[in-house]
């Protein structure tokens, strides 16, 4: 049944993108809404998708990387959901669902069968840790998406030659400031995340800290962040560097987790 | 209500009758005749009851409106026969301003029926417009309804035209976008600083000189909401009157530097010949500012801000020139979401002409019929289910008898549709009748706010 409502979602999520694009190119904001229907679509399913996957499996379906890459995707879509509620910032969602098409396509090809978990890793810690994670990835991937859309409108104002998507972004101000926001949300899931990993990784191995990949390159996030949440509040860092800074440090969060699954490196390659 | 019924054509006597109104327009534009023509014919507010009446006493027209300023002439008539009324909406601006018809022929347009309509709507949400999708044409056009209200010269179909020609407008304006983006160089200003900063109430504008359009753009500013605006002049007694005007605070000239780092908005007007800010200086500010953005309008010529400070961070610098190149941009921006109007445009026509055949006398008839039939036939129904005592015959006496009221008491009204219909008042009373009935009740009904216009 999970795997029914997996592709309804894959589908829900490829239109919302095809749709968001056709926003982009005609600047309708009947289109818009539509596109925000679709994604809305693929989020319910993508929850109904969860649920029964969580059901099937008899345990939380945050272990192998499709499961994972699922759960990242449904956080991002969560977070812009949130995120439209509070600021109604519809633009945002035609480079989110992409985004979360991207992720989920990611999903649909790697092995979709329901393994069960070794009873060493059976633990609440589980799903506990893996899902802060991925919440607080959501956050730095809203932060990449803004950073990029700041760019952009940027650049229409700074090269004093508006037009395309200038008419349809927001301004600099209130995408620099959700950014912002997204970071003082994200750094602390991200925080707490790994104090649950090294927690279970205590409860599972013996050790709370055994510098295994994955364990290292989130203390790198966890520093690349932290300098840049560092840099905002004393600094006075914003705008394009905070941006920039924002998109690379999200590219080496991603780089480094697809290497560490690629190459099965360390304990996390337990679940691949 | 009352009000429409009453107003009709009492002073567009009827002519000799047949089955359907026509709507024609007459007019020149902008478009199609130049200034000296477009004076000659224009008619004056103050004085048009006396040409609407003249026009709506030519033979043939029935109601008039007369759309003049100065961009535009547009004589809007209701007439029996389309050819003739054109011809005799043309004699008349020919006649009245004493210019033969032949010189004027060339700058004129006319259509006729749906077409009209269709110039009407595009009129009034300013496609037709010098500056697309302009909003005074359409102040202008509910004046010159008003006035054929006030002189009597706007019946039933020129009441409904102008009122969905209205309500078109106002569709256009809040489902597309083409009023939003600025076409005056100090409104884009106030665009490009609202997509830099959002919102603008907690920000503070620096005036550097004077200039109509350097003052416009603090106006328009003012108005969005910026919190304070400080005025800096050479001759100081000048920036206290301005600062008076906007009521910002007034700041010696030689001073203004020290203000720049409290400041988000930067107007610079002066006729100073050289650059009166420098990188250097705006470099210390906005660090000062710990990287707040800032944005320069810069629109003296020649310029006063080093073009350089376009290059630091969070610093937006725009010229005269910048500034017109984005109403350049804003306007084909426009002319994007004029597809989209003229979109709900011919959707709208639809509409309009679905009301206007719906006054043809026949399906008026059909459907009072049937609306009484439908009452009947529901209380009959609902009359029998009770009285179980009755055998067949009863019931049959009694739907027989039923049917005989309702025949008696439509037969007149339908008689007197039939006959009125040939007369002018004719639409009135298929008007009447349609809403006295609720015939009308499937489609949207927009009734007509006579007192507010009027």
């Amino acid at each position: 049944m999970n795997i029914i409502f997996f592709y309804i979602t894959v589908i829900a999520y490829l239109l919302a993108t095809f749709i968001s694009i056709a926003y982009l190119i005609f600047h309708n904001d009947k289109v818009i809404k539509v596109a925000n229907s679709a994604i809305l679509a693929g989020f319910v399913f993508h929850t109904l998708t969860i649920i029964s996957r969580w059901f099937e499996a008899s345990r939380a379906p945050f272990a192998n990387l499709h499961e994972v890459l699922s759960l990242f995707s449904w956080m991002v879509v969560i977070i812009y959901l949130l995120i439209y509620l509070r600021y109604k910032v519809a633009v945002i969602g035609t480079f989110v669902a992409p985004l979360a098409f991207l992720l989920i396509t990611t999903a649909s090809f790697l092995p979709k069968e329901i393994i069960p978990l070794a009873p060493s890793l059976e633990s609440y810690w589980l799903p506990i840790h893996v899902s802060l994670a991925f919440l607080g990835n959501g956050f730095f991937a809203m932060t990449f998406l803004l950073g990029i859309m700041y760019l952009i409108q940027e650049h229409y104002l700074k090269s004093r030659k508006v037009g395309g998507l200038y008419f349809l972004l927001p301004s600099l101000d209130i995408l620099d400031e959700l950014s912002y926001k997204c970071l003082t949300y994200g750094f602390p899931l991200l925080t707490i995340a790994m104090i649950t990993g090294a927690i279970w990784a205590e409860y599972v191995w013996g050790s709370y800290w055994s510098w295994e990949p994955r364990q290292t390159w989130s203390l790198i996030t966890w520093f690349l962040y932290a300098a840049l949440l560092h840099g905002r509040l004393t600094v006075g860092w914003r705008g394009r560097k905070a941006a920039i800074y924002s998109i690379v440090s999200f590219l080496i969060l991603v780089g480094s987790f697809a290497m560490i699954k690629i190459f099965s490196w360390g304990a996390h390659a337990v679940f691949k | 209500m009352l009000m429409i019924l009453a107003s009709g054509s009492i002073y567009c006597y009827p002519q000799v009758a047949e089955t359907n109104m026509h709507i024609v327009v007459v007019g020149l534009s902008h478009k199609t005749a130049p200034i000296e023509i477009r004076e000659k014919l224009s008619f004056p507010s103050q004085t048009i009851g006396e040409p609407l009446n003249r026009l709506c006493s030519s033979y043939g027209i029935n109601e008039g409106v007369i759309i003049s300023t100065c961009n535009r002439v547009e004589v809007f008539a209701v007439t029996r026969e389309f050819e003739k009324g054109l011809w005799q909406v043309k004699k008349f601006l020919s006649d009245y301003h004493n210019i033969p018809l032949q010189e004027l022929d060339e700058h004129l347009y006319s259509h006729t029926s749906e077409d009209a309509v269709k110039h009407l709507f595009r009129v009034c949400s300013g496609l037709d417009s010098m500056v697309l999708g302009e909003p005074q044409i359409l102040g202008q056009a509910k004046d010159s309804y008003g006035y054929s209200l006030q002189h009597h010269t706007a019946g039933v179909i020129i009441n409904k035209l102008f009122h969905k020609a209205f309500s078109v407008a106002k569709r256009i304006r809040t489902e597309t976008k083409i009023g939003s983006n600025a076409v005056s160089i100090s409104y884009a200003a106030v665009e490009l600083a609202k997509k830099i900063f959002s919102s603008l109430t907690d920000k503070t504008v620096m005036l550097i000189g004077a200039g109509e359009m350097a003052e416009l753009a603090a106006k328009h500013l003012l108005s969005n909401g910026v919190q304070e605006i400080l005025v800096a002049n050479r001759t100081y007694e000048k920036a206290v009157e301005m600062a008076r005007g906007f009521k910002g605070t007034p700041i010696m000239f030689r001073e203004f530097t020290h203000y720049l780092k409290r400041v988000d908005i930067v107007i610079v007007s002066t006729a100073a010949p050289k650059y009166i800010i420098h990188p250097e200086q705006i470099e210390d500010v906005i660090k000062e500012r710990k990287n707040r953005p800032m944005f320069f309008i810069d629109i003296s010529v020649p310029r006063n801000v080093d073009p350089q400070i376009n290059n630091i961070d969070n610093i937006y610098l725009y010229n005269v020139d910048d500034l017109q190149g984005v109403v350049a941009a804003n306007l084909k921006e426009r002319a994007k979401e004029a597809q989209a109007a003229e979109a709900i445009i011919n959707e709208e026509i639809d509409k309009f002409y679905r009301w206007v055949k719906s006054l043809d006398v026949v399906p008026t008839i059909v459907a009072l019929k049937k609306r009484f039939e439908d009452i009947r036939k529901g209380e009959i129904e609902k009359a029998l289910s009770m009285m179980n005592a009755l055998n067949e015959k009863d019931k049959e006496a009694i739907d027989a008898m039923t049917k005989a009221i309702i025949n008696k008491i439509v037969h007149n009204p339908v008689a007197h549709l039939k006959k009125e219909t040939d007369k002018v008042e004719g639409d009135f009373y298929i008007e009447a009748a349609r809403r006295l009935f609720d015939l009308d009740k499937e489609e949207e009904q927009e009734l007509p706010k006579t007192k507010e216009e009027g």
